[in-house]
């Protein structure tokens, strides 16, 4: 069974980000950027599946600039055995990304796609779902628990009142939650030999994919900034407080 | 303009946030339907047509939109977009497992968890944890939007609209539901409530969440939690906020044991009142609290629960 795994160069999750003066959007010169968290946690599970036996090879994917051929080789280091760059300097938004993993998948047919449920700079949450909408797939999105016998895919999800478990025909498309599993470190030698693992290239074009317009961005902002209040010096000054203070009891 | 609300609902009941979508729709401003896609939801239709604002109720009342799954509510959706301008869902787990399915499959982008209206086809939303708020505007010709519920106020139960039914025409030959395990509390909805108590990895252990339920029933307020207790395995997932679980807005916010990280900040900043305790007096939450206490949580509740 092959897996493809497909994750994001984003932002580190440590950095607090500033939005330009010119308000055109969130300043990304000399940040720190790595893989998207929930994209680790992709990798993690594919790994773990070929360990398991259950998959024969993990091939990583990501779309964007040429620097995101770093969190290729961090998909490698973690246990891909190969990697696949499209590379666009356009920004691409989800519905693009989509239409190109789909170009990928045609190619490589995997049994299973595994992205994350988000990415942590758009937060928007929408990637995974689109491909299987635009492949026919059956999804399993926000996993927290993944088991596959008998040709199907179980996948128990994180929904807003608890969990829902249901089954997929494979190929399926999986995104993954928080607590699917806690992804490894990269060892030095590993990361040694990520860098003799095949990457191939591909282009838009080499994948017949025209990308779609996005959303136009207009401005960006920082929101309102909250002020720090006062602190009280006990429980009943809190109470007093918020009964006559602020009104809220 | 026509605009699509997808309805949402659990065991029969019309869930809160679809009058907040609709409050949504209504900002946009037009002719607002409500589509109750389920098995057995007469009811949840009946319900809808009540939401002030709603023109019709269209009901597709089938075996294969039971539990909702993605992928036969997504091609519903595709063969009633047609008739729209927007579709409208609120961004829950739900609505954001569906959505962009319609708007993959009528090749546009989809515009997520929009906090503000400014047009029929501008809208806020936040990217970056909350850290930044991007203004988008979309040229596709139909438009395909989640809305942060939070972010509108519900729109009263005082209408009356038709329900018409709908064919679904939909099969479903990819997924199958499996069983479902939902919490079961009496205590107020999380995205809903006045009051958040909301627990961190400084309470140690799930046992001790009592102290925060105790003082979450003198409240009438739901118990929330951070990452970090959730996955210590304090209390279950659906307790979350942030980032990255649910996002809450009450009037009060209590943060106990909570160090205050920008994703739980994310998912909760926009509360009108925040208190903090915490026994560190450098804890990032003390910036963006009102109300600071420093000291041992273990103390302090059991205080805090005999003065209410
Ligand atoms: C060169 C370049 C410049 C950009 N500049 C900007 C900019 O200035 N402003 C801006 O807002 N956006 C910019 N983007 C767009 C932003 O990266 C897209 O919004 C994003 O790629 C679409 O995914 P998402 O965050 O919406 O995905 P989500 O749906 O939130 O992500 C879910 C999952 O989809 C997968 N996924 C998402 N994107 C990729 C990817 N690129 N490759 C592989 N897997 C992926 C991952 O598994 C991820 O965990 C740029 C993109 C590129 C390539
Ligand atoms: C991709 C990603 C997504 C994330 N999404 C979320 C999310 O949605 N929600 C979220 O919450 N986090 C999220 N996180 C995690 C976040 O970064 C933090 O790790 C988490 O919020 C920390 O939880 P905490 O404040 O409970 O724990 P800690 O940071 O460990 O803080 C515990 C606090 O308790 C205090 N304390 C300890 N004992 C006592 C006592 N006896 N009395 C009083 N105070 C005490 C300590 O002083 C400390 O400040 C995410 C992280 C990543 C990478």
């Amino acid at each position: 069974m092959k897996v493809l795994v497909a994750v994001k160069r984003v932002i580190d999750y440590n950095v607090k980000i500033r939005v330009k003066p010119d308000h055109s959007d969130v300043d990304l010169t000399n940040v720190k950027m790595a893989m998207n968290p929930f994209c680790e946690i992709a990798v993690e599970e594919a790994v773990r599946l070929k360990e398991k036996g259950v998959a024969t090879e993990v091939v990583a994917v990501t779309v964007g600039p040429k620097a995101a051929q770093e969190q290729l080789r961090t998909a490698l280091a973690l246990g891909a055995d190969r990697a696949i760059h499209v590379e666009t300097d356009e920004p691409v938004e989800s519905l693009a990304v989509a239409k190109l993993l789909e170009g990928v998948v045609n190619e490589e047919k995997p049994d299973l796609v595994v992205l994350g449920k988000q990415a942590i700079d758009t937060d928007n949450n929408q990637t995974g779902q689109m491909l299987a909408a635009l492949t026919g797939m059956g999804q399993g999105t926000f996993a927290s628990e993944v088991v596959i016998e008998a040709g199907e895919i179980r996948v128990t999800r994180e929904i807003d009142g608890g969990h829902q478990t249901v089954a997929l025909k494979l190929p399926a498309v999986v995104t993954t939650d928080l607590r699917l599993n806690e992804p490894r470190y990269a060892k030095l030698p590993d990361i040694m030999k990520a860098k003799k693992k095949p990457l191939e290239n591909r282009t838009p074009e080499a994948l017949g994919v025209t990308l779609p317009a996005g959303l136009k961005r207009l401005k960006v902002e920082t929101p309102a900034e909250r002020k720090g209040g006062v602190k009280v010096g006990s429980v009943d000054e809190l109470v007093d407080k918020l009964k006559n203070e602020a009104k809220v009891l | 303009m026509s605009i699509l609300v997808l309805a949402e609902h659990h065991d029969g009941q019309l869930s809160d946030g679809t009058a907040h979508v609709v409050a949504a729709a209504m900002a946009i401003g037009g002719d607002v339907d409500v589509l109750v896609a389920g098995e057995n939801v007469q009811g949840v239709a009946e319900a809808a047509a009540t939401l002030e604002g709603v023109a019709r109720v269209r009901l597709a009342d089938a075996a294969v939109f039971a539990h909702q799954l993605a992928e036969p509510l997504g091609d519903l959706l595709v063969n009633l977009a047609s008739d729209y301008t927007h579709v409208l869902a609120a961004a829950s787990t739900s609505g954001k497992n569906v959505l962009p399915r319609l708007a993959a499959l009528r090749g546009v982008n989809q515009i997520s968890e929009i906090l503000e209206v400014v047009s029929t086809d501008i809208f806020k939303r936040p990217i970056y944890a909350g850290n930044a708020i991007a203004t988008v505007q979309s040229e596709d010709a139909l438009k395909v939007i989640t809305v942060r519920t939070t972010a509108f106020d519900a729109v009263s139960r005082t209408g009356s609209a038709p329900v018409e039914s709908v064919e679904g025409q939909v099969t479903n030959e990819t997924s199958r539901f499996v069983d479902e395990v939902l919490a079961q509390n009496d205590r107020p909805e999380l995205g809903g409530a006045r009051i958040v108590v909301s627990g961190g990895r400084g309470m140690g252990n799930g046992e001790n969440f009592r102290l925060l339920e105790g003082l979450a029933d003198k409240l009438g307020a739901a118990v929330g939690a951070s990452r970090a207790a959730v996955d210590a395995g304090f209390v279950p997932n659906d307790m979350q906020v942030g980032q990255t679980g649910k996002i809450v807005a009450p009037d009060l916010y209590i943060a106990v044991g909570i160090s205050g990280a920008i994703q739980h900040l994310a998912g909760m900043k926009d509360s009108k009142v925040i208190v903090a305790i915490n026994k560190d007096d450098e804890a990032p939450i003390f910036q963006i609290a009102d109300y600071g206490l420093v000291g041992d949580l273990f103390e302090i509740l059991p205080a805090l629960e005999q003065k209410l």
